[in-house]
């Protein structure tokens, strides 16, 4: 078993970096990494900083740092265990240019530098949502991103109602919720937020009822209104993206027409039957719903869910890929579905992904769009119209 | 011989099938083959002029065809043609006698 040299004798043959130094270079193509424990690290971190403990180095610095060549800088509480890791990474791992920053987090600190704190988060806030946090991916930074997230469901139905039921679990800071209905024991075979003493209650009542059980950390607003061209700028205004589970066309048409003047990116699904589909419109990135569906169709090919019906399961999942989408936007991780429609056929258990590029000729976010001016931006089409046009046209 | 994927609203006209194989070396002569073989899709693909209805989108495998050649799109032998209108629905049933925008 090999003896643990003293940090001394390893500190004499590792570079180290006082913070000052270490301020300068992080960022400029340095990789910063977090020899300590996942508690420390939850407690406060450096900017940029990823967590790979001692005990996990070996196995995990190459995926953190595939670059052997790459200047890697390594902290940790006070220094030693980041110099040891430096060595280690150095004669055994093949690693050409680590520094360990000498009086790690605490000297960082006391020189007056910013670190991410766990701010605003509570110990039981780190306990709920500690399996999150455990990711790498998302961390205490990407939890805090949650947890000051506003997230507006339009409709509180069969995609809005799982969606909703996530997002709060996964701590999303607020919530609104647009919807006019009531519950109806019809809803209950796929409206999961609702529930059988609730028939009769208002959607976004019951949902915050639901919501305020689960998880106390979540500020939900309620929107008991139809979406219009008269107040859907002040509704959407105070919030960061938007969930569609609408039911109808004039809603999805107002609904990306709204978001794109505003840039807010909505994610997108509709159900019918045993068939789902989603994508998500980040405005000017990707391709909008106009660009994806330019004109609504015929009443014959739009049938409704309470005419043609719907699997309560399918529309629960189609409403869990929205929460999904929505969580790597608001944490902005991973590779949302920007540019691309994924179809669920339930029945096959088949997905397909399809390609949605920005239409050059779009009305709406395309180069010839007309212009909006502020006076305007509220004053829409009269939607209705629109889509009744398109039906007989 | 392709395989056009039929969408549920559409099922209706294709005796209940989700796929159906046509013949043909083009988007247009696929969809024309499965408007002969199924006559009732022909209206709800095509308007009276020949051209594929706006509302509907089609797709060579994953590709829309508007950014290819449209119905001049070659198709080979084992493609898949994707048929597939918009969709609306949240979830929420169907309340007939109020028009306009429902949130749901």
């Amino acid at each position: 078993m090999a003896t643990i040299e003293p940090i001394e004798l390893i500190r004499s043959r590792i570079e180290e970096v006082d913070p000052a130094d270490a301020r300068e270079e992080i960022g400029d193509g340095v990789a910063l990494v977090d020899t300590r424990e996942q508690h420390e690290y939850d407690e406060a971190h450096l900017e940029g900083g990823t967590l790979v403990p001692p005990a996990e180095l070996a196995d995990r610095i190459a995926e953190v740092v595939p670059d052997r060549s790459q200047r890697v800088v390594l902290y940790c509480r006070s220094g030693d265990r980041s110099a040891r890791a430096a060595d280690l990474m150095e004669s055994e791992l093949g690693y050409e240019d680590v520094a360990s920053m000498a009086g790690g987090i605490v000297a960082w600190q006391d020189a007056g530098y910013p670190v991410v704190a766990a701010q605003g988060m509570t110990k039981d806030q780190r306990m709920r949502y500690s399996r999150h946090t455990l990711l790498p991916e998302v961390g205490v930074e990407g939890q805090l991103k949650l947890l000051n997230a506003k997230v507006l469901l339009v409709g509180a139905g069969g995609l809005g109602s799982p969606a909703a039921l996530y997002l709060a679990a996964a701590g999303i800071g607020t919530l609104g919720l647009v919807d006019d209905d009531e519950v109806d024991a019809s809803n209950l075979q796929r409206q999961v937020i609702h529930a059988t003493d609730r028939v009769g209650m208002p959607k976004t009542e019951s949902a915050k009822l639901t919501i305020e059980h689960l998880n106390p950390d979540v500020d939900v607003v309620e929107h008991r209104t139809r979406l219009d061209a008269d107040n859907i700028l002040d509704i959407i205004e105070g919030y960061d993206m938007i969930v569609d589970g609408a039911d109808n066309f004039p809603t999805r048409y107002l609904l990306n027409d709204a978001s794109v003047r505003t840039r807010k990116p909505v994610v997108s699904a509709s159900i019918l039957a045993f068939d789902g589909q989603i994508s998500t419109f980040v405005p000017y990135e990707g391709p909008c719903y106009r660009c994806l569906y330019p004109t609504p169709p015929p009443p014959e090919l739009a049938p409704s869910c309470g005419a043609a019906g719907v699997l309560g399961v399918m529309a629960g999942v189609m409403g869990l890929l929205q929460a999904n989408e929505v969580i790597k936007l608001a944490a902005g991780i991973g590779e949302p579905l920007i540019g691309r429609l994924l179809l669920y056929d339930s029945l096959g258990t088949r997905f397909t992904e399809l390609k949605v590029k920005r239409d050059p000729e779009c009305p709406i976010c395309g180069p010839d769009a007309p212009e909006i001016p502020e006076s305007e931006m509220g004053r829409f089409p009269d939607y209705d119209a629109f889509c009744a046009g398109a039906a007989v046209g | 011989m392709a395989t056009v994927k039929i969408p549920p609203v559409l099922r209706a006209q294709t005796g209940g099938e989700a796929e159906v194989t046509a013949d043909g070396v083009d988007v247009g002569e696929v969809l024309r083959a499965l408007a002969d073989i199924h006559p009732g899709t022909s209206e709800q693909l095509f308007s009276q002029d020949g051209e594929l209805n706006r509302y509907v989108n089609v797709y060579l495998n994953d590709e829309d065809v508007r950014v290819l050649d449209g119905l001049d799109t070659a198709v080979a032998e084992g493609d898949t043609v994707v048929v597939l209108p918009a969709m609306a629905g949240g979830g929420s049933p169907w309340r007939p006698g109020r028009p306009g925008p429902v949130a749901a």
